[in-house]
This record gives structure tokens, sequence and C-alpha cells, in this order.
């Protein structure tokens, strides 16, 4: 990817409060990134860290109430996403930005025909006529992988496998020809080989097209073989961030760092004890006022508790939220 | 780790799990689901067999099936020398004690309306004479073993996070002293922080109390961290059997070369150079299964044979057991 090309889409400050019966629930803290046009970015985190949320209000698709998106700013397409007309947001939705969800099962209308659900944005986006949009649904779909795709095309998504769903699913993502491409954990409910199968064609289509793509998942793993950049996510907001091969070779932020260990390996040595990281996510009651990860954390010392650490710049396209410098072993000088 | 004295505590041999298939107006039975389909396998005293596979291969039936949750259709399940293949349902019971299981959905596995003293006290209730009081102080022991604050038994289950209502879950499970604790996917509800610790909780349980677990997982890596022996089913079917670092070093059937080329691995160095075997194509229906080697509408060294006769499952090599014709030929003396 070109160095130095501007970004895409450019996420500053984002804030996202849900209002429960229990209080505010901050789920979105001053999250700021930016994508690249053609570039992979990955978006790790466990449950509850923000990244669902994350994509979701960038994009206008959190029911409000409860969801507030309290501030910040989304740049696309020379526009503010935060500040357009429901309608214009209608026609960015599954037109230039594309969105892949994590449950294929469920995010299909059953009463449907998956031509019918490929051709709809074409109609809607693209106001392609019927015939049109019916070859242009035929290619799609055969350039996701689907055997037989004129066949198909009239099957309901019953008749599909996991897997093949999920083609479908990206097939619909894809058929305007977005710049932006969210995939929510795409590969999260199916079966490791069929992850295998997903995981390729990604790479394959985003060569071929030159889309960017945000990757969202828990999975470490996936994130080591398909993305470029990636961000992880703790408490709402971003921790550290860093190029795929310098994130792993290199650390800086004590929660990666314990998630690293954490997770058994398939190859090489087989730890005797698998390392833990004490202790539960947090659930962020109110705006982080110190570091949400200091209670689980073995390097924390007092600053950690009183101020939320900010992502110091660490060179390289490397930054990571934490007051304790790794590289010499006390607190960073800021 | 593998003592060649030690027995097995529970042997399966040739265990069918059939469920019927009705449709039409009369529900006339059409076919059935073979979803466990000849199975034999034995777990030594004190060793962990981790037991994987994609969903919808078999293995939680086969779980619940060696436990006899279910009324198996044919074969042999042997656990502490007692046969327990057609037992009835009702005689059964007073072997429950020694035979336990964890499940998977720790929320839905736990009762919503009993506190956490009344779900770790129930097998107390049902299978011992205690009285009240030595029933909570066991309760209370239990809560301690498994790292849950005593302070929190009059609590109900939607008060914990999910990793401690697993550990809920194994408390109860622990509770009458079993020998032998099936374990269903203990930690695929769990986030990737949380699964350790469970994990490792297990370890120390099974040190303790001397148990004996069926790991059952879909997550390879996981069961290369707990398991002394591990199993690969595929369609109802174990399609290899071997010792931890022979399966994962050196795996002889497709599948599980296959399978363990599939997973990611957490090294963006290693996991861009690694070439994948990726598999085309879905698993059949085990209602339909293929004719021949169930593997072999997939498989990537298919042969003609694979088509037409079913591989043997056999031991190729000394502990290792696989179901495969690559390793069919005489000359196999090699390792």
């Amino acid at each position: 990817m070109p160095d130095g090309a501007l970004p895409v889409l450019e996420v500053q400050d984002l804030k996202t409060v849900f209002q429960t019966r229990g209080g505010e629930v901050h789920a979105v803290n001053d999250v700021s990134f930016s994508l690249k046009p053609g570039e992979l970015l990955g978006v790790v985190g466990e449950s509850g860290s923000g990244k669902s949320v994350t994509m979701m209000s960038l994009l206008g698709l959190l029911p409000s109430p409860p969801a507030d998106v309290r501030g910040g700013s989304v740049q696309f397409d020379g526009k503010d996403l935060l500040h357009v007309s429901q309608e214009e947001l209608r026609s960015v939705r599954g037109g230039k930005i594309g969105f892949v969800f994590q449950d294929p099962m469920t995010s299909l209308n059953p009463v449907y025909n998956v031509g019918f659900q490929i051709m709809e944005p074409l109609r809607k986006h693209m106001g392609m006529s019927k015939r049109e949009a019916a070859a242009r649904a035929q290619d799609l779909l055969e350039l996701v992988g689907i055997p037989d795709a004129a066949q198909r095309l009239n099957d309901f998504p019953h008749q599909f496998s996991g897997g093949m769903r999920q083609r479908v699913m990206i097939a619909i993502a894809l058929a305007c020809d977005p710049q932006v491409l969210i995939a929510d954990e795409p590969t999260t409910a199916l079966d490791v080989t069929i992850q295998a199968q997903i995981l390729e064609l990604m790479k394959e289509l985003r060569d071929k097209l030159g889309m960017a793509v945000i990757w969202i998942t828990h999975d470490l793993g996936v994130i080591a073989g398909i993305a470029d950049r990636v961000m992880v996510m703790y408490g709402g907001q971003v921790v550290e961030h860093a190029p795929v091969h310098e994130l792993f070779a290199n650390p800086q932020h004590p929660y990666t760092r314990a998630l690293l260990t954490t997770i058994p390996k398939i190859l090489g040595e087989r730890a005797a004890r698998l390392t833990i990281i004490e202790g539960q996510p947090p659930i962020m009651g109110a705006a982080p006022t110190s570091c949400p990860f200091r209670d689980r954390c073995d390097v924390a010392f007092d600053r950690c508790a009183v101020e939320n650490p900010p992502r110091f710049d660490l060179g390289n396209g490397h930054d990571a939220a934490c007051f304790y410098d790794a590289r010499t072993g006390g607190p960073r000088d800021a | 780790m593998l003592d060649e004295g030690k027995k097995p505590l529970v042997s399966v041999k040739d265990l069918r799990m059939h469920f019927p298939i009705h449709a039409g107006l009369l529900r006339r039975r059409v076919g059935e689901v073979k979803a466990v389909d000849g199975v034999s396998f034995d777990v030594m005293e004190g060793e962990t067999l981790g037991l994987v596979g994609e969903s919808g291969c078999g293995k939680s039936t086969c779980g619940r099936a060696v436990l006899r949750l279910y009324d198996i259709t044919s074969g042999s399940i042997t656990i502490d020398n007692r046969e327990i293949g057609p037992t009835p349902q009702t005689e059964l019971r007073e072997m429950r004690p020694t035979m336990q299981m964890v499940f998977q959905d720790p929320q839905a596995s736990l009762n919503p309306r009993m506190t956490v003293e009344d779900i770790i006290k129930e097998p107390f209730d049902e299978h011992t004479t205690l009285n009240d009081a030595e029933k909570r102080e066991k309760v209370a022991e239990l809560m301690d073993a498994v790292g849950l604050n005593r302070k929190f038994a009059k609590r109900y289950p939607q008060a914990f996070s999910g990793g401690q209502r697993q550990r809920i879950g194994i408390a109860r499970a622990l509770a009458l002293n079993p020998k032998f604790i099936v374990c269903d996917e203990p930690i695929a509800a769990l986030d990737v922080s949380i699964q350790a610790q469970v994990v490792n909780l297990l370890e120390d349980l099974q040190q303790q109390f001397g148990l004996t677990y069926l790991f059952i997982s879909h997550d390879l890596s996981m069961v290369r961290h707990i398991a002394t022996r591990v199993a690969v089913m595929y369609l109802g079917k174990i399609v290899e059997l071997a010792p931890r670092e022979g399966l994962y070093a050196d795996p002889l059937h497709p599948y599980t070369k296959a399978l363990l080329s599939a997973v990611p691995e957490p090294d963006p160095s290693l996991a861009r150079a690694t070439q994948r075997v990726i598999l085309k194509g879905d698993v059949p229906s085990p209602s339909n299964p293929p004719e021949g080697c169930n593997f072999c509408t997939r498989c990537p060294s298919v042969m003609d044979i694979c088509k037409r006769v079913e591989p043997e499952y056999r031991e190729v090599h000394p502990g290792r057991f696989t179901a495969c014709h690559l390793y069919n030929d005489t000359n196999d003396t090699v390792g």
C-alpha cells in the first residue's frame, strides 16, 4: 500500500455512551484511527472491548436511545458521517462502505432468495435494472467462489452451508464496489477449515479489488495471517496500534503482551502451564480517569490510578497507551 | 507422561449413536443421522483424552453417549470395570457419581432460579445422606477448590461472569468425587483471557483429585496444551488417535493434516510463510455419508479404493491409530 496516501476513512475521538437502567456505559472512549486505501486494518479485543460498537457508531447503525454518539468526527468521502442526514448515510452504507456481520445465519433474510438480496443494493444504490442487477449478482457469486452461480441465485439462505452463507454476505457487501469493507468477526461462527477458505478468499479479493478492509476479531491468529496494521482495544479505547509484524515481535502494552502469551500455540514449544491474566475486563461506568487495565496489570504504578494514559508515539507507526516503558523497564517520561 | 502400566478407566468399543429422521404425514422413519458411527477408544486412568473435530462431527454426541445421557444404538462402554452400554437409566443412577460432565454453555446449564449453593448442593441431595450443615461445609470446600469466594454462596448465577459460572459448573461436577469427567467445550464460550484461567484450574484439579478427563473441543491449540492423547473425529468416526506430541508433529491422516494447517498461528511471519492445505467444499451430511471413506469427497490424497472400501481403523504404529488406506501397505514398517 502506498505510504502517505490520503486516508479513505479517518476517525477522530469517537465517543459512544449507552444509557441503561443501571446507568451509563461508556463503550467507546476517544477512539481515533485512519484507514488508507487498500490496506487491511485488524481490530482485536475481547467481548465488551468496544470493537464492534466503534464500527457501528461510525455508520450510525446503533439505535438511539439507548446509544448516544457523544462526539468525535468520521471523515469519509469529504464528509463527516456523524453530521450527515439519515438519507445520505443510507447511501453510504451498503454502497461505498460494505459490512459483513458475524453470524451469516441471522444476517440474511430467510424469506428472500439470495439473488434478491444481492440485487437489492445494486438496484437501490446503483440504479441498475433488474436484468443488469441479475447479471452482476451472478458475477459476484462467481467472484466469491460459489459454484453454479446462475442456479444458486434462486436458492434461499437455508439451502447454503455456513461457509457458503458467509460468501453470500461478502458478495452483498462487495456489490457496489465499496471503498471500505468492514468485517465484524466474519469467521468466528465458522469451523477452522471453512475459516481458512474465507481468509484465503478475502486476501484474494482485497488484492483484486483494492478496497480497504477493517477486520474485527478476537483471534490473534487470524490477525497474524491477514492484517497489515493492528489496533488492540481494551475498555473501549485503543491501547496499542502497530504494523502487524511489529506488534507481534515487539508488543509494548502489557495487555497485548499478556494476550500473546496466554494463547497456546500449535507449533513450537509447548508451555507446561498457561500464563493467565487475572481478573475480569472492566465495565466502563464512566469516562475513564485512570488506565482501564491497571487492576489486571503486572507493571502498574501510582500514575496509572490517577491518569488515563494517552497513546504515546513510539515511532514506525507504533503507539501504545501506557505509562510504563517496556524498553527502559521504568515509567515513561512524559 | 504416558506410563506403560496404566490401565484404561474408560473403554469404548464400536459405539454407535444414530438418531432417527421422521418425515411425512405419518411421521414414518425415513432415515437416520449417524452422529456417532462405530467409535472405539480407551481413556487411561489419570490422562486427558482430547476429542477434536469440527461442528457436526459428532464429538459432543460421543461425549454424551459415553456417559449414557442417551440410550445408545449399539456398542459397549466400560467405565471403572462396569459395562454400562445396555444398562437401563434407573440403574445408571447409582453409577452417576463416578462420571460427571462439564457443559459448554455455563449460562444454559445453571438454573437461574437456584443460588450457587443450591446448585452445587444438589448432587449431595440426590446421592448422599449428609445433613444440611455437612452439605453446606462441602459446598464451601468445593467453592474454595474452584476459586470462588465462599461469601457468594447465596448469589444467583446471573451475578457471575462467564468464567466464574464455568467454575460453578466445575464445582458441581466435582461434588461427588467423580473419577471421570467429560468436559464438553468448557471454554468455547469464554474470552481468551479467561480461557487460560479455566484450563489451568482444570489441570490443578486433575492433579489434586486424580481425575480422568475426556476433553471435547474444536480448539486444536488448547487441546495440544491440555491433552495427553488426542482423537480426531470426522463425520461420526475417529480418523486418528495418537499421543499429543506425535499427532501435532507428524499427523498421519490427511484430515488431521488439513485441520492442523487450517489453525491460524499467532505469528505473522509463520502465518504467511506456511503453505496451507485448504480443503475444498463442506462436510457431507451424516444422514447420507459417502460410500467408502467418509473423507473421500474432500481428501487431497484420495485414491480409487477410498471411494469403494471403508478404511479399517487400526494401530499403524505403536500407540498410533488411524483409519486411512494410505497406511494399508504392507511396507509400513518405518517408524
